[in-house]
């Protein structure tokens, strides 16, 4: 049951085949199976089944959406007023907010039955998720790798088929590294789609939250419900959205796949330079033109983004004082005391790190030299990518120079673990939609994942082909042997 | 050595939208502590700004009135510093881009001169919340109420010269913003806020001197004071050979001083950045032309009109240009009733301020609903109603909301069934004055007068005097 398609399980539940207290008892079963992967930092298991039989009831009577009844997890970087919203942090380990995000809501409205908010690196800053205060995540293909960050959890439940699909956010490829790593599909769309309100800033120009499902398909249906203005974020746009789902089942028409030549590099693993050579001839297959080009500001995307997004979240994090809320320390004699303090227990090294980093390319005599010039760099970035995508309507390439690497390893500069988001960063800095999906196995066994990035609002043609080459290869459709399973 | 004071002033006045620069929450003074601060005013996780239009159009109204340059596409920063009572940990401002730049205001002085004032720039910013030292023994309370409240910060160049000219200034401003309507201007609510910067130069020299800062000051009165104290200060460091240490000062009003808040060189490095949750402000040219269009009289051109068209004196101008409310009761009653400005000065500024006054009351409150006025003035003015009369029935109205009509019909119906009371009252004075009844009948006419005398201290003034010439003259043939 649990490997069934969005819809299937949707069909289900009308047709009374099974029932959403029933689905709901296989999810939190499988949960309490494999809690070794902590994907979850909080389950309420009488939350669940509540809403579960709620979601009956509408069914029952008719009322029942394509959503309705179907178990999520939302990552714990989004406020719900049921369960805490701890972003990973000992800084709110304790918080109850008291309003959902419109993400949560307009999710609520469709009737789905949260089962949990899931694990994540401390406040979207990781790749690896083990920055979490909560412990790391395992990977379900391998528990003794990573499944990626900063939305670990969320992939790790997706792919472990411990909820039907997970919500997530991606600043710079936490939506898309994880579905990766995880085998799984990941949707970071265009900045401004979908509302940021509620979700735990990081970096405000660059967060965009997003999706982690099985497939394109699943990513299509769910989008629907989540894509429309807010008018409690400023940065939301407004403007319609098409119909995702339906859009995915068009024919693939005189489609110019763009392939970037500067991302088949020697870091790149052989099998992942393999995996997406093969897509492209799927590609060709399905009827699409493959136009090599190139993207010269390429080694500019990674400083670029970790300047801005660091400075950004300096600011953002300043209101963890121990003042109104999140963690207090007991130990201070004065009022500077009382807020260093506290931030200097609630929060980890990494965060720590970023938040010294932001504050000092911010401040007064640096400000020019990286702030200002890393703005100028991502307009120029911006602009070629816009440019690129005037030349052909999706750029193809790998999501990760590598596949999932091994827990606790530690670079002896940190920066080195920055150069792992060399692929992704750039989406975010142009506020392009991505798309990561399957593309197949590595020689240990382990998921590859390839990246499609298309022009803004362009979500339907990423979904569209995404669905098409799902439709001819079993990637998406690979499950991790989970210890404990059925066989 | 003669010393220059130079000066420029910072205004943080509050606008008077219904809610917050960047929320919902509404803005009354004096509510319960943390009633009116909404999620976005606390700062929680997650929560986004959404800025208030109405507070964008007070700002351009601000800058069409001092004939500024009004920029499209002015954006907010970000100001970061640690604080209780900045929830954020940083305060939404404008910096590099306010929204109205290089203005003007013309001030008038007593010596009859008048001075242009140069204001460099004025730009929105969110105000912080209240630190309440004195509310509990063992803690700070901290107030988000005041959070989020739309401040436009309003700054001069520095080239004010004395305190009186700062004075002038600030009230020139005061006046302005309240005649705007974009400011109540209420200092005691800290609606109107001034920073003072204070430097001292020889005269004749280019180069500014130190400065200090004097903050927290909350009368114009203590502003002046101020002012002369801390120019004195300046000028005995600087002249006996010390150097002016770059502060913020407090005055204290007991001490009539200046005290020490806190040093300069500690200044935080405020990280400045555009807000990434922020769109610019883009000002349509429709909306700017109906701004300008609709833009309320200003108390300049007032002064003008007030001056030439109704010929009223400058006290008397000053009067009707104290608020809004009060020169729009005047030109009220000017337009219904067609009398002369200064009769209606008159009597607002006299009767009928003095009327407010007894009862707490202000011009903002109707006593005597301004059309009711203007019919009694009006009938004043061409002399149909007396003086006497006139005063009789603007004490009735005062209680009553019979029309001034109604009261005047009563009045003299009144006076004609009294006519007989007045009659016994005449003939018992004529009784009690048997010489001067005959001298007036022997053809000393003059004892008319003292006659009319009597009858009016007997009736303690309330008689009609022509009525009371009149019977008296009939009763003594």
């Amino acid at each position: 049951m649990n490997d069934q398609s969005i819809t299937a399980l949707s069909q289900a539940l009308t047709a009374k085949t099974i029932s959403a207290v029933e689905l709901t008892h296989d999810y939190l079963k499988r949960i309490r199976q494999h809690s070794e992967l902590n994907a979850f930092i909080s389950v309420d298991e009488d939350l669940a089944l509540h809403s579960a039989k709620a979601a009956d009831q509408r069914i029952q009577q008719g009322l029942g959406g394509a959503l309705t009844g179907i178990p999520m997890a939302h990552k714990d970087i989004f406020c719900t007023q049921v369960l805490r919203t701890t972003c990973g942090s000992k800084m709110l380990e304790h918080f109850q907010s008291p309003y959902d995000a419109t993400l949560v809501q307009d999710l609520e409205k469709q009737s789905v039955v949260l089962l949990g908010k899931t694990n994540m690196d401390e406040f979207a800053m990781g790749s690896t998720n083990e920055s979490s205060y909560f412990g790391p995540v395992k990977n379900p293909w391998d528990l003794t790798r990573v499944p990626g960050g900063s939305s670990g959890g969320s992939a790790a439940a997706v792919s472990a088929s411990l909820c039907a699909f997970a919500t997530a956010s991606d600043t710079g490829g936490s939506i898309r590294q994880p579905a990766a790593f995880c085998g799984i599909s990941g949707l970071k769309p265009t900045y401004g789609l979908v509302s940021r309100y509620g979700m735990v800033a990081f970096a405000s120009s660059l967060d965009t939250a997003g999706l982690l499902a099985r497939s394109a398909e699943d990513l299509a249906l769910i989008l629907q419900y989540v894509a429309r203005h807010d008018e409690k974020d400023s940065t939301s746009i407004s403007s319609s959205t098409p119909d995702y789902l339906k859009s995915i089942h068009a024919p693939i028409d005189r489609l110019k796949v763009g392939l970037p030549r500067r991302f088949f590099h020697d870091d790149v693993e052989p099998d992942i330079q393999q995996a997406v050579l093969d897509a492209v001839h799927q590609f060709e297959q399905m009827g699409a033109t493959i136009v090599e080009l190139d993207l010269p500001l390429l080694s500019q995307w990674v400083p670029c983004y970790y300047v801005l997004a660091c400075a950004e979240a300096s600011s953002n994090l300043s209101r963890y004082d121990g003042i109104r809320f999140g963690h207090r320390s007991a130990h201070h004699d004065s009022l500077r005391e009382l807020i260093t303090q506290s931030r200097n227990e609630g929060f980890g090294l990494e965060v720590k790190r970023r938040i010294l980093t932001g504050t000092h390319v911010l401040s007064a005599g640096y400000y020019d030299d990286y702030y200002m010039q890393a703005q100028k760099v991502r307009r120029l970035i911006r602009d070629e990518c816009r440019q690129v995508l005037t030349q052909v309507d999706v750029i193809l390439g790998p999501t990760t120079p590598t596949c999932a690497f091994s827990l606790g390893q530690k670079p002896t500069n940190p920066t080195q673990t920055y150069l792992a988001d060399i692929f992704t960063v750039g989406a975010n800095l142009a506020g392009l939609p991505a798309l990561s999906i399957p593309a197949g196995i590595n020689a240990s066994g382990l998921p590859i994942g390839i990246q499609l990035i298309g022009a803004h609002f362009d979500e339907a043609r990423l979904l569209q082909l995404a669905h098409h080459y799902q439709q001819q290869t079993p990637w998406h459709a690979m499950r991790p042997d989970l210890k404990g399973d059925e066989l | 050595m003669i010393w220059e004071t130079v000066i420029g002033l910072e205004v943080h006045a509050q606008l008077s939208t219904q809610s917050k620069l960047f929320s919902n929450a509404p803005t009354q003074y004096g509510a319960p502590p943390n009633t009116q601060t909404n999620y976005v005013d606390a700062g929680l996780p997650g929560v986004l700004p959404v800025l208030n239009q109405r507070a964008v159009q007070m700002a351009i109204q601000f800058g069409l009135a001092i004939q500024a340059t009004i920029y499209n596409n002015s954006y907010f920063e970000r100001k970061n510093y640690f604080y209780p009572d900045l929830p954020k940990g940083y305060q939404i401002s404008q910096f590099q881009r306010p929204i109205v730049s290089q203005g003007h205001l013309d001030i008038l002085l007593s010596d009859g001169t008048s001075r242009t004032i140069d204001i460099d720039r004025a730009h929105l910013e969110e105000d912080a919340g209240k630190s309440l030292h004195e509310a509990h023994a063992n803690y700070t309370g901290i107030d988000l109420n005041r959070a989020g409240t739309p401040l436009l910060e309003i700054v001069t160049t520095p080239c004010l010269r004395s305190a009186e000219e700062a004075i002038c200034y600030l009230k020139t401003l005061h006046q302005l913003l309240r005649f705007l309507g974009i400011c109540d201007g209420n200092m005691q609510e800290g609606s109107f806020r001034c920073d003072v910067n204070l430097s001292l130069r020889p005269q004749g020299d280019s180069k500014l001197g130190t400065r200090t800062e004097l903050k927290n000051i909350n009368s114009f009165r203590f502003i002046e004071k101020a002012i002369l104290f801390e120019q004195l200060r300046h000028q005995d460091l600087l002249e006996s050979g010390q150097v002016i240490v770059q502060e913020t000062r407090l005055y204290n009003p007991d001490k009539n001083q200046t005290e020490h808040m806190r040093s300069k060189e500690n200044e935080n490095d405020y990280r400045y950045f555009p807000d990434p949750d922020l769109l610019p402000i883009q000002i349509n040219p429709s909306e700017l032309a109906f701004l300008k269009d609709t833009l309320p009289p200003l108390p300049a051109d007032m002064t003008k009109r007030l001056k030439e068209s109704d010929a009223l004196a400058d006290d008397h101008i000053d009067f009707l240009l104290t608020s809004p409310s009060v020169i729009s009761f005047y030109n009220t009653i000017k337009d219904k009733s067609g009398a002369p400005g200064k009769l209606i000065v008159n009597w607002l500024k006299g009767a009928y301020a003095a009327a407010l006054n007894e009862r707490g009351l202000t011009f903002d409150e109707t006593l005597i609903p301004a059309d009711t006025l203007a019919v009694m003035l009006g009938k004043l003015a061409d002399n149909s109603l007396s003086n006497t009369s006139a005063k009789k029935i603007f004490n009735q109205l005062l209680t009553s909301t019979v029309s001034v009509n109604d009261l005047i019909a009563a009045e003299q119906s009144s006076q004609l069934t009294d006519t007989s009371e007045l009659e016994a009252i005449i003939r018992t004075m004529i009784n009690n004055n048997p010489q001067q009844a005959a001298e007036y009948r022997a053809g000393k006419d003059k004892l008319l007068g003292f006659f009319v005398g009597l009858v009016m201290k007997q009736t303690k003034g309330t008689a009609e005097p022509s009525l009371v010439s009149a019977l008296l003259i009939q009763h003594l043939m």
